[in-house]
């Protein structure tokens, strides 16, 4: 059960990871630099290092290619701390900020364990020049993983500011007071400031995971709602995301991008382009780009070079599920070890169910597209981009010029979003490639459409399931066959005798990837949708059938929790209105929605009334903080439930705008409930994944309930209920 | 090329700049506000944002040609001796952002609300923000905080000029 939850390493389906290379630069000069020594740089204080065994040490930046770089893979060094001279609490970790709040939720526990108020702790995020190596923001693992190194690092430092408070008080450790920033001594009143003890210190204290932490019923800061900790400058427009950077002298970079996806350059003409003043032109291989003093120069420079594509025929959206069930198994990945490949639905059942569910590709549409500048100093290079995987596209970007890790330092600025559509580094490979031509900084901001083109998708895919079920209401036997979409969530929930589960990963005629959840979501809405059926066919109540499958008790708890805040059960519903639930796990939380439609017959419209959410992810952190990130994935889910889908035709995307693809907006949003189930007795789980997969079933069978109509393929409803 | 003179947050600025750039481009990279941002440069997702004499505009397909002699309001002029316009403070006490990307153009959005509308009902405040898109899902967030904003705004002097 629940595989892959402690499993801290890749997962097979984060396709984008695998693939690669977009761009085989030619090669150019020798590199070899002396590495950088960013500890020299923090001066006086004293230096938590946290070190860290097991597999979160062991993850290879660069998704497991590494070509070139020629450096051992790093590094045990999970997080480390620094209390300078002043006073000033620093904590340096390789996460970084995407909308998650984990900037807060972080800072939250090192304020604890150091006894200071929240603003006191400042967090340098996503900088491989100054942070410890992390494989990459994504799995929901800063809370469950980051968040107590970080806890450890500061108790430790905690620790070790009493043992010198106590030397200078000449009094034992077990008489003095860590509060506010200083450390007292309430016999004799003295009182030493953290930066007093540390005055003339060089300290550098490394220590292992076997540190004391304050138990949960002592906690002051963490457990609390935080507002986010750089709100102001979110609403003076003050933060500077990478795609608001500039430096001196820095010019705006443009790529050509080919006709269609498979398409190869036969032939380019940029000697318009060329000609232009001011602008550079860079053809490497089967690189086309553009650097211009202004982005509308940019522009026009690409808009002047006549190129020549050969496309080839590719697979197109009418014909996608077909054409992803056709093809032979690449590798067949069965779920888990108890699954066996002969068919398990046998004769025997007293009641026997078949279901096909579809998905469609979606997007991200991360509201800040992909963007870098990119500057050269010599043969060293410095990259500002929004990516969940810093050190990954620090991987990237030395074998694309052929660096040591050592000479390229990538910096993560909190960043407009990424949903698991981060990972990658293209615009920071991209605009490197023209500064480096133009020997200047460059800045390269993707627009909408190449962001809806040229990023990656998350997965469509093709599920089948067959059941078995006894009269009394016992499931069986289950069979479920995933085609493309990926094995995450893939094994139910429920207690069944005989399953057998199995994904099949195929070729994708899009490039696809991670997204929130990777695809929990769609194997949550295959099997949640089918629960329905089967206890529509054996005229069940759909929450007295879950519950009567179901040994987990931590999904009981937030389905029974859902169920009550929502009111399931009560008064039959209006005409035009339906109920639905759905539940399930993903990521160590535990999600149960409740949803309430309204059907306009005559139209067809369906409009989401309510959405009751109940979650559970160990003990809460920033209760505010999860609840928004709760509330977000329901309303984004909304979208991949009801009307979002890439549509796509012979290599080309047909709806790469907003205009065309239709994302929630305002009027879209349900009212909204949040029952957050806090267990203190666990250790803290991320939020920013599971609470999106329960919603599309939940709707679906809410749908059915209003309108009779049992709706298999996400989007549910992208031109409202057909009659 | 023709020297344009704009009024931006109540400073006259002058920008040597062809007739047909978008005031986003205009803001962004002549005058370094950067406030308003770049979300899909056809007046869909409302990450850009301003108010154009009062009224919300999309900077991304504004021309800065049109714009002569009116007044400009950027998320940046806002703040009124370091002290934040009362939607910027309802923004921050209500939650509302998870990445911030979209909050400047929302915050612009409402602010363009409030200034004509100080009480507005629900469906006018759903109406009236609409053309924002926040990927993140923090709609009912943002409509807390103009609720909470709602009736205050108006009373900051010169808000939202």
């Amino acid at each position: 059960m629940n595989d892959g939850v402690d499993q801290v390493g890749f997962e097979p389906e984060r396709y984008e990871l695998a693939a690669e290379p977009a761009y085989l630069f030619e090669p150019s000069g020798p590199a070899e630099l002396p590495r950088r020594d960013f500890l020299k740089a923090l001066g006086g204080g004293i230096l938590i290092v946290l070190t860290v065994k097991g597999a979160a040490a062991q993850q290879e930046s660069g998704g497991g290619r590494r070509r070139g770089s020629g450096e051992p893979p790093p590094k045990e060094i999970g997080a480390w701390l620094h209390i300078a001279e002043d006073g000033a609490v620093t904590a340096y970790t390789g996460k970084v900020e995407v909308g998650q709040d984990i900037r807060t939720s972080l800072a939250q526990v090192v304020a604890e364990e150091l006894r200071l108020p929240l603003a006191a702790v400042r967090l340098v995020m996503g900088d491989t020049g100054l942070t410890p190596y992390d494989a990459g923001t994504f799995g929901s693992l800063t809370t469950r993983v980051m968040s107590p190194q970080l806890r450890k690092a500061a108790a430790a430092a905690r620790e070790l500011l009493v043992g010198l408070a106590a030397e200078k008080a000449g009094a034992d450790r077990s008489a003095l007071v860590v509060a506010d920033g200083k450390i007292t001594h309430p016999p004799t009143q003295q009182s030493f400031g953290f930066g007093q003890l540390t005055n003339g210190q060089k300290l550098v204290q490394t220590i292992g995971e076997d540190v004391p932490l304050t138990p949960h019923g002592a906690w002051r800061v963490a457990g609390k709602a935080a507002p986010k900790v750089n709100g102001r400058e979110i609403v003076t427009g003050r933060h500077r995301y990478t795609s608001d950077l500039k430096r001196p002298g820095m010019l705006h970079g443009k790529v050509l991008r080919p006709a269609a996806f498979g398409a190869t350059l036969l032939s380019v003409d940029t000697g318009e382009a060329e000609g232009m003043a001011g602008v550079t032109v860079v053809r490497d291989g089967n690189f086309v780009g553009v650097a211009a003093p202004g982005e509308q120069l940019a522009a026009r420079a690409l808009a002047a070079i006549r190129a020549e594509w050969k496309t080839t025929p590719q697979p197109s959206r009418k014909n996608l599920f077909d054409y992803l069930k056709s093809q032979p198994d690449g590798a067949r990945a069965p779920a888990g070890a108890g699954d066996a490949r002969p068919p398990v639905v046998g004769e025997a059942a007293q009641l026997r169910l078949e279901g096909r569910y579809t998905v469609a590709y979606i997007a991200h549409a991360p509201l800040e597209p992909r963007a870098a500048v990119a500057e050269w100093d010599g043969d060293s290079l410095t990259v500002w981009t929004g990516t969940q995987r810093p050190f990954g596209v620090r991987g990237e970007l030395a074998e694309a010029f052929r660096l040591p890790e050592s000479r390229v330092r990538v910096i993560v600025p909190d960043t407009g979003s990424g949903y698991g559509g981060k990972h990658t580094g293209e615009a920071a490979v991209e605009a490197a490639r023209l500064a480096k031509a133009a020997g200047r900084p460059v800045r390269l901001v993707w627009t909408r459409e190449e962001e809806f083109t040229w990023a990656y998708f998350r997965p469509a895919g093709v599920i089948e399931i067959r059941s078995g079920a006894n009269r009394d209401g016992t499931i069986t036997a289950w069979e479920c066959d995933n085609y493309n979409s990926g094995s995450a969530g893939l094994r139910p929930v429920y207690a069944i005798a005989q399953q057998r589960n199995e994904f099949h990963q195929v070729s994708s005629p899009l490039r696809q990837g991670s997204y929130r959840a990777l695809a929990s979501t769609a194997n949550h809405f295959a099997r949640e949708v089918h629960i329905d059926e089967l206890a529509q066919s054996l005229k069940l109540d759909p929450l007295a059938f879950r519950l009567k499958n179901l040994k987990d008790e931590r999904l009981r708890a937030v389905l029974e929790a859902a169920a009550r805040a929502f009111g399931w059960g009560g008064a039959e519903s209006s005409p035009g209105r339906g109920r639905g639930i759905a539940g399930g796990f993903e990521k160590g939380g535990y999600v149960a929605n409740c949803a309430e439609v309204a059907v306009d017959r005559a139209s067809g419209r369906i409009k989401v009334v309510r959405v009751v959410t109940a979650f559970e992810c160990g003990a809460i952190v920033n209760p505010d903080g999860l609840k928004n990130q709760v509330e977000g994935a329901i309303i984004q889910g909304l979208g991949g439930a009801l009307f979002e889908a890439v549509d796509f035709e012979d290599g080309r995307i047909l709806n790469p705008r907003f205009s065309r693809y239709r994302v929630p907006r305002f009027s879209d949003a349900p009212a909204l409930e949040t029952v957050l189930v806090d267990r203190p007795d666990l250790a803290s789980a991320g939020a920013g994944e599971c609470p999106i997969v329960a919603l599309a079933p939940a709707l679906s069978n809410a749908i059915f309930d209003a309108a009779g109509t049992r709706l298999r393929s996400l989007p549910l409803i992208p031109e409202g209920l057909k009659a | 090329m023709k020297v344009i003179e704009l009024y931006v947050n109540a400073t006259r600025r002058r920008v040597e700049a062809e007739e047909e750039r978008s005031l986003l481009s205009v803001l962004r990279d002549d005058l370094d506000l950067t406030g308003a941002k770049y979300g899909c440069g056809e007046g869909q997702c409302g990450a850009c944002t301003v108010l154009v004499d009062g009224q919300p505009a999309r900077a991304c397909v504004t021309r800065v040609g049109a714009l002569a002699g009116k007044q400009i309001t950027t998320v940046e002029g806002l703040e009124r001796d370091g002290r934040l316009h009362p939607l910027q403070e309802a923004f921050i006490a209500a939650g509302a952002m998870q990445c911030g990307y979209c909050i400047p153009g929302m915050i612009m959005s409402g602010v363009g609300l409030l200034k004509k509308n100080p009480r507005p009902t629900e469906p006018e405040i759903l109406r009236a923000m609409e053309g924002n898109i926040c990927r993140c899902g923090t709609y009912p967030r943002v409509v807390a905080a103009l609720r909470r904003a709602s009736g205050s705004a108006g009373a900051q002097k010169g808000g939202g000029r």
